[in-house]
Parts: C-alpha cells; structure tokens; sequence
C-alpha cells in the first residue's frame, strides 16, 4: 500500500488529530504569551527578578521534553495523564524565547529616544507601555515566532502521556515500524510549522519600525 | 547674542557649591563645587572638551541627575524637592540625535508633552502646526511623516518644535546641531538665534565648539575637568587670559574666514 493511499483512507483520523494538535498549540501559546510577556515588562526595571526568571526560564528549556512530560505525571493539580500535562509542559518550554526576547527588546531601544523620553517627563509606565513597547513589538513577535514552531514539534511528543495530537500517528507507527504512520503524523506537523513561521514572519515585517 | 536683552534679576536655575560624583567607593568626580545662577531670558553657554562635565551639568538641571553635594534650584526649588515629573515637563529638551520617537509621526512627536498634559485634541493640532511653522516645516508635508523619513536637520527642526510645544520657560539643549552637516548647521544656528530673539526663553546650550558659542550666547561659561573656568559675555570670554580659553581661540584662527 502507498502512502498515498493510506492518507487518503485515513483522512479523516489526520485531519482530527491535526484540530487536535493546532489546539494543543494555540492554548499553550496563548498562555506562554499571558505570562511571557507582562513578565517581560515586569522585569525591566527589577533585576534581581530578572536573573531569577530567565534562569527558571532557560532550565526548563534544558530538560529533555520526553523527560519533562513525564516529571510533571506525578504532581497534583497539573500533572496526570492527558492534554492538562501536556499543555503544562508546552507553556514552560515556550516561555523562554518570548520572555528572553520581550525582555531584549525592551531593553536595546535607541539610548537617544529613551534619554528624550525621560526628559519630557514621561513616568516609567509612560515609558514602557508608550515606548518600548512599541519599539519591542517586532522582536516579541519573533520570539512568539520561534516559539510557536518549537511548540508544534514538541506537541507530537505529549502523544506519549495520552494528549493526542499528530504524534500519535508517529508513536503507532514507531511501534508499528510503518512509514506510513509515521509520515501521517510527521508531515502535518512539519506543514502546520512551515505555515505558523510564514504567517508570523508576515506579522513581524508588518510590525517592524526602522 | 549681540543684541544685549532686558534681562530681569529672576533666578531659573542655581547651583549652590554643587558637586557631582559616580561611584561613591571609588568617586569618580565629575563636578566639583560649582556655584552660579542663570536669570530669566538669559542664552547661557556650557563650553568644554568631551568629559569637562557640560552634559552633567544639563543633566543636573532637569534632575536626570541630582547633586552628590550641594544644591541645584530651578525656579528658586531644589531639585530633590520638585516632582521631576512636573519639572521635566516644564523644561524643553533637545538633544544632538534629536532622539525622535521612530513609530510616531512628527505631529506626535511634536505633540508629545501637550498630550501628556491632557490638552484636548484640537489644541493640541493647532500648538503642532505652530511649531512646525516656527522651526521652517511646512505642516502640510511633514506632520505625517515618520523620523526616518527625514534628513538630520528636519529631525533636528522637529526636535526643537518638539522641545518648544508644551511653551515651556527654560530650554535645555546638548550639542543639538553636533551631528549635522557644516552648511545645515550654520543654517539652523542662524534660524535659532532668530527664534530665541523672538521667543525670549532662558536657555541652556552645552557646545564644544566655540564659533556656535559665540553666536548664541549672551553668557559664555567654559569647563575644565568639572570646574568653571571663565565665564563671561563673548566679548569678555575672547579678552579672558586662562590658559584653556586661550586654547579654544586658537582653535578659531586656525580655519579660514574665522569669526574674529
């Protein structure tokens, strides 16, 4: 049997467990970018804080995602088997690219703009919420950006603590030894990251300020 | 300024035995027992060689920086006792970058302290027009555009409308035309010396180059290494006999058509 063939049978089982996955995603993004950013911002003036949260931040993306998946089973509340761990998982590894870079880009703003700023008389929210982050938005977004693709590809893993998703397809097939499986899984991802990257790369070019 | 003004007696700014230091380990002295007082109406010029302290002493004005020792007063408060907030807003600002806001258009940034200060809409367009009128840009053809779609000297010129909106009495400015080419410089000093006629604003200008200080300024203050040198009114400063005045008006005779 072809590849083909076996997409086409099973078109309907892949197009479910890719609404699967983009959901996966889309809840993780939404809330690493409900933390990562504020966090950002809260950082930029405190930086006891921030040496303390871009560490958190940087260990996580460090634990093997196989590894953290399976850390967080055990701990009530967010752990366990399902979507609810793994949507856990996703969020703390897609925090550090969006706080490491809402925290730059607030950071490398012009010193020119941010010293006439100050001597206008602009308070430091005026500042950070009229300013920098306005000026931060292109480089927030493209952490948004890179994070998004590193979610899609770790999100075919939570298949293995029963969240679903393209990943199951690749599991069975791991198991299976079917290319074909495999592959029902693996381009789909592959397609959903390609497109997540073109449509936010279209959004930062729109959003950048020379 | 040739032109002497009718200065009144009112103390702006004052620095009582002021001094200023980085680092309170190791003190890096920047500023050193400065005493002196800027009245009402007055073109006051800060020369001095990079690090002689000029810039620190603007800053010290607006309390971007305050006094390690002493007391820096502006409109007879000290600057540890003002709002900053409020006093910022009432002192005009320009740098030699211009420091223009990138993502606003030159009507925000012009309008930036009016919006600040709560002015509604239609007052605020009017006072922009204004000011895009007095520094030479035709507000038809500049209020829309972004910075970056302007040559140094306009971005310099929305500096200085910028800086004049909120009609604030004293003006602080820190080599604003030190980054221009030599024709749009003497161009825009030549158009700001009018405005200052005009305008009768305190100001304070910290420049290193002695020919832009003696066009501007009804009092010329020289710095070296944190300290007052001379000070005086142009005439004065090119009879003065200090070794470092000395160096800057050699520095005149030694390009052609020196203003002397």
């Amino acid at each position: 049997m072809s590849d083909w063939t076996f997409f086409a049978e099973h078109r309907a089982e892949i197009l479910g467990a890719t609404l699967d996955h983009v959901t996966l995603v889309l809840i993780a993004m939404v809330l690493a970018i409900l933390i990562g950013v504020p966090l950002g911002m809260f950082i930029v003036h405190r930086p006891a804080l921030r040496a303390i949260a871009l560490g958190i931040a940087s260990i996580f993306q460090t634990i093997p995602s196989l590894a953290l998946f399976g850390f967080l089973i055990p701990i009530p509340f967010i752990g366990g088997i399902g979507k609810r761990t793994a949507i856990v998982a996703l969020v703390l590894y897609a925090l550090l690219p969006i706080l490491r870079n809402t925290y730059v880009g607030l950071t490398t703003i012009d010193p020119a703009v941010l010293e006439s700023a100050e001597a206008m008389g602009m308070t430091h929210a005026q500042i950070l919420f009229r300013v920098r982050f306005p000026l931060a938005l292109a480089f927030i977004l493209a952490g948004i950006r890179t994070a998004t693709i590193i979610t899609i590809g770790v999100a075919t893993i939570a298949a293995a603590i029963g969240a679903g998703g393209l990943g199951t397809f690749i599991f069975r097939g791991v198991a299976l030894v079917s290319d074909s499986l495999i592959l029902a899984g693996a381009i789909p991802a592959a397609l959903l990251a390609l497109l997540a990257d073109f449509l936010l790369g279209l959004l930062e070019r729109r959003l950048k300020v020379s | 300024m040739n032109t002497k003004p009718a200065l009144s007696s009112k103390k702006i700014i004052e620095f009582c035995e002021v001094s200023f230091h980085i680092n309170d380990i190791l003190p890096h002295v920047v500023i050193s027992g400065i005493s002196f007082s800027v009245a009402q109406g007055e073109t006051v010029v800060l020369l001095g060689r990079s690090g002689s302290g000029k810039t620190t002493l603007l800053r010290l004005m607006n309390g971007m920086l305050l006094p390690s020792k002493g007391e820096v007063r502006v409109q007879e408060r000290s600057t540890r006792d003002w709002d900053l907030i409020r006093l910022r807003r009432g002192i005009g600002y320009v740098i030699q970058d211009a420091g223009l806001f990138p993502h606003f258009t030159v009507a925000e940034n012009v309008g930036l302290v009016p919006v600040l200060e709560k002015w509604n809409a239609a007052r605020t367009a009017t006072r922009v027009e204004e000011m895009l009128r007095l520094v030479g840009l035709d507000p038809r053809e500049f209020a829309h555009r972004r910075p970056r779609e302007l040559s140094g000297g306009q971005r310099q010129r929305v500096g200085v409308a910028r800086a004049l909106a909120a009609d604030p009495p004293l003006l602080l400015m820190d080599e604003p035309f030190g980054a221009l080419d030599p024709v749009t410089r003497a161009e825009l000093q030549r158009e700001f010396r009018g405005l200052v006629q005009r305008l009768g604003k305190t100001i304070v200008f910290v420049t290193h180059d002695l020919r832009e200080a003696l066009l501007l300024a009804s009092r010329i203050m020289l710095l070296e290494s944190g300290h007052i040198v001379a000070s005086g009114s142009p005439q004065e400063f090119l009879d003065h006999e200090h070794a470092e005045v000395r160096a800057f008006t050699a520095s005149l005779d030694s390009g052609p058509g020196g203003l002397k």
